[in-house]
């Protein structure tokens, strides 16, 4: 079984514990934040196990990149910490696992993986995606989810196979090399979480806003500045790829869209609190998304954008509500093109 | 063309009687596990009186009537088990009346729930009657004749026998008779403070008599709803469970459900809560009480609210669900039986294991819920057995299975809902027999020449 790549002396010897110290949900005083810390340093129970929300965010706080997020993931399974249900837990293990139908499918570059989400391929559309191949399904879902669930194990279990479908039916065929990660939660999990358990990933994964920035620019007269103002809901596994974030920046300046300043943005983004219902946190998740949905009213937002579905599904109608048009990323810059 | 064929005719017009092998063939059978009984007529009446006239000539000619609705209830109730004339009423299928401020609606009694719903949406969007969640051509009249149950059946008042405001009537011997309010006075607003009459033709599988109009209670029609799912692996919960929710008085519907489809749901009792407000803050708030009623449970993560997806939710939202019409054709060809037993809730988990039991004795797959009546009075528990028509053994196994689950539902202290020919008789069993005997009297007094739906409620 893969062995998370971290060293304990790093985090014991670390005094400012920005894993806990910047964390959106935690709320500890210095002392008692590296106190909890070590504990879970050291493999015993902590309080941290019980309050994380599971926002990924601390994987991005860590100035060591020593995987803090990955680190509490993995002490809660081992402790028998649930953050969610266990009824709930098991039936999404069922929900979301290989079915064993997986085909050989001949695909061509630029191949985009939905990864679970192939409900949402009706939006790989027009100028921007022109040309592309599009996999998909749950015998290639990355599984990175369970996360949210204290379950590396299932992910530890499911991914070798998961690339493994990957090359043998559909890159290896086709003789492609990149893989375009339609959900930043597949980017992430190639980019960082596998690294980090030693797990080898034998394509190159591309984040889709590399690959929209690449074509966009390729066909930057065709673009029509929209004007609008527009807030970024950013995905929890953003943070496993923050250098993606900027991305967006670049995106929003090519076609004509400003990305106010919020005060939940870049580093100090909320979660969208699809997780945090899940966990049964109602009050929790009900208040972040009032401030999320406040803070982008504030702004004179428009439209909100997302990338995640299911960040989408979970605050559209209350980004409605307040007036705004949620969209998604795909969607906003076809605007762009007249589409 | 015999004599009677020729007096149906003069009756209701010739383009409304059969006598046709095809037409008799279908009117012999419906969806269940029943053996087909063919009718020697058909006969579609516009009227009551028309209705009147041919019960008038049954009589005459001593042959049975079966009065029949959408035809829907999968237990052989509208198959004429002695032949005669099948009574299919759809042709009388007009709104008479919506009183707003009285709340009730009077129907002729072929009226669909679609119908209903559609009319009451167009011309009184603030009205809604409760829907069963049976397929929308099944009718009104026909759904409180077996004591169906709905989407209100929980937070107002029970079955919709119970919803009843008055009902028309013809007697097995021709008489047309009105019963509650609009029996004295103008308006169908109320069975009380009149002796309550209309028991004498609700639960009785039409063997007491024609049912043509139905005074029907209708509620408030919510702008805003929303549907929690909450979800256990713990059978022996689910009463605490569902005693907790009917508590908070908040709950529009509530549903337990249970099934081995999809596969990411198999062993995990849900329970289905749907919630309806005038005013979103309403909403809210009536959500969070019903959260906090079961904040022991989650807060020991051994159960929890199940996030869904807005397609999933949009699914559950929908009134009648067609989540059930979907599981009905599982099995593909057709054929579905789905037995009721009413019960008390605390019967719920051993009634789960009953099913679980008789299903995997008898190789067929299941679906197994309970609908909440009258905020927790008792519980309409369902045993639903899907399967393929052209499989005989499979039929003979859903046969099999009904049985036992006749027999399991009264050992467990409930009762077979709209029970087959078979059913009633076991229901009869474990009748007391002065109850029995007063049956025995009814329908004697009634129905003199026994015409009235024979082979059913036989006493």
């Amino acid at each position: 079984m893969q062995r998370l790549r971290f060293d304990p002396d790093i985090c014991l010897k670390c005094d400012t514990v920005d894993c806990i110290m910047r964390c959106q949900y935690i709320h500890l005083d210095q002392d008692r934040a590296k106190e909890e810390h070590d504990r879970l340093v050291r493999g015993q129970m902590s309080s941290i196990l019980h309050e994380c929300v599971t926002c990924y965010a601390c994987e991005e706080y860590c100035p060591h990149g020593n995987h803090p997020f990955y680190l509490i993931v993995e002490r809660q399974e081992e402790l028998g910490v649930h953050p969610v249900p266990k009824p709930i837990e098991k039936s999404q293990v069922t929900m979301m696992g290989p079915r064993g139908k997986i085909r050989r499918k001949e695909v061509h570059d630029p191949v985009i993986n939905m990864c679970f989400f192939d409900m949402m391929r009706g939006g790989i559309r027009g100028r921007i995606f022109e040309g592309v191949s599009t996999i998909g399904g749950p015998d290639i879902f990355c599984n990175l989810m369970f996360l949210h669930f204290a379950r590396n194990s299932t992910i530890k279990e499911r991914l070798p196979v998961v690339i493994e479908n990957i090359m043998k039916f559909h890159l290896e065929p086709s003789g492609v090399n990149e893989l375009i990660c339609y959900h930043d939660e597949c980017y992430g999990t190639y980019t960082s979480w596998a690294p980090a358990f030693g797990i080898e990933v034998p394509f190159k994964p591309v984040h889709l806003f590399d690959f929209m920035l690449r074509r966009m620019l390729e066909l930057k007269d065709e673009i029509r500045p929209l004007g609008f103002t527009v807030a970024y809901q950013r995905p929890c596994s953003s943070r496993l790829c923050p250098e993606t974030d900027s991305l967006i920046d670049d995106l929003f300046a090519l076609i004509g869209v400003q990305r106010p300043n919020r005060r939940y943005e870049y580093d100090r983004a909320l979660c969208c609190g699809g997780v945090i219902d899940a966990a049964q946190r109602f009050d929790l998740a009900e208040e972040n998304r009032r401030k999320n949905v406040e803070d982008m009213r504030a702004t004179g937002a428009q439209y909100a954008v997302f990338n995640c579905p299911f960040c989408f599904w979970t605050l559209a109608e209350p980004v409605m509500k307040a007036g705004m048009v949620p969209i998604m990323i795909s969607d906003l810059c076809l605007m762009a093109f007249g589409q | 063309m015999d004599r009677i064929h020729n007096r149906l005719e003069e009756i209701v017009g010739k383009d409304y009687v059969s006598c046709s092998a095809e037409e008799r063939f279908i009117y012999s059978r419906d969806q269940g596990v029943q053996e087909p009984s063919e009718p020697d007529y058909v006969v579609l009446p516009a009227t009551p009186e028309e209705v009147r006239d041919i019960v008038l000539l049954a009589n005459e000619a001593k042959i049975p009537v079966v009065p029949m609705g959408g035809g829907l209830v999968l237990s052989g109730l509208t198959i004429p088990l002695k032949g005669g004339i099948v009574l299919d009423m759809k042709r009388m299928n007009r709104v008479l009346e919506v009183n707003e401020n009285s709340h009730y609606a009077v129907v002729e009694a072929g009226t669909s729930q679609g119908m209903l719903d559609a009319y009451l949406r167009k011309h009184h969007p603030g009205l809604k009657h409760s829907l069963p969640d049976a397929p929308p051509v099944a009718t009104i009249a026909g759904n409180i004749a077996i004591h169906g149950s709905g989407h209100l059946s929980q937070s107002e008042g029970g079955f919709h026998s119970e919803m009843v405001t008055g009902l028309e009537v013809v007697l097995p011997t021709g008489e047309l008779v009105k019963l509650g309010s609009s029996s004295t006075v103008p308006g169908w607003f109320s069975r009380a403070p009149l002796p309550d009459l209309a028991g004498l033709f609700l639960g009785w599988n039409g063997t007491t008599g024609v049912i043509t109009k139905v005074g029907i209670k209708l509620f408030p029609r919510q702008a805003h709803h929303d549907v929690l799912i909450f979800m256990t692996e713990d059978v022996d919960a689910a009463p605490d469970i569902l005693f907790r929710v009917i508590h908070t008085g908040m709950a529009e519907d509530i549903n337990y459900a249970l099934s081995p489809k999809p596969d990411y749901l198999r062993g995990f009792q849900m329970i289905v809560i749907n919630v309806t407000a005038h005013r979103e803050d309403e909403l809210a708030l009536k959500i969070r009480i019903i959260r906090e009623s079961l904040r022991p449970y989650f807060e020991t993560k051994e159960a929890g609210f199940m996030p869904m997806p807005p397609n999933m939710k949009a699914g559950l939202l929908e009134v009648p669900q067609k989540a059930l019409s979907k599981f009905a054709d599982v099995r593909k060809g057709g054929g579905f039986e789905y037995v009721g037993a009413i019960m008390p809730l605390e019967r719920i988990p051993d009634a789960c294991r009953a099913g679980m039991e008789i299903t995997e004795r008898n190789g067929i797959t299941y679906s197994l819920g309970a609908r909440i009546i009258g905020r927790g009075h008792s519980a309409m528990f369902f045993f639903a057995y899907p399967f393929n028509r052209a499989d005989l053994d499979e039929i003979r196994r859903v046969r099999s299975a009904l049985e036992e689950t006749n027999e399991a539902s009264i050992k467990l202290g409930g009762i077979p809902w709209k029970a087959e020919a078979a059913g009633q008789k076991l229901i009869l069993n474990s009748m007391e027999p002065a109850t029995y005997t007063l049956m025995k009297k009814i329908r004697t007094l009634l129905d003199p020449n026994g015409i009235m739906n024979p082979g059913n409620w036989e006493v």
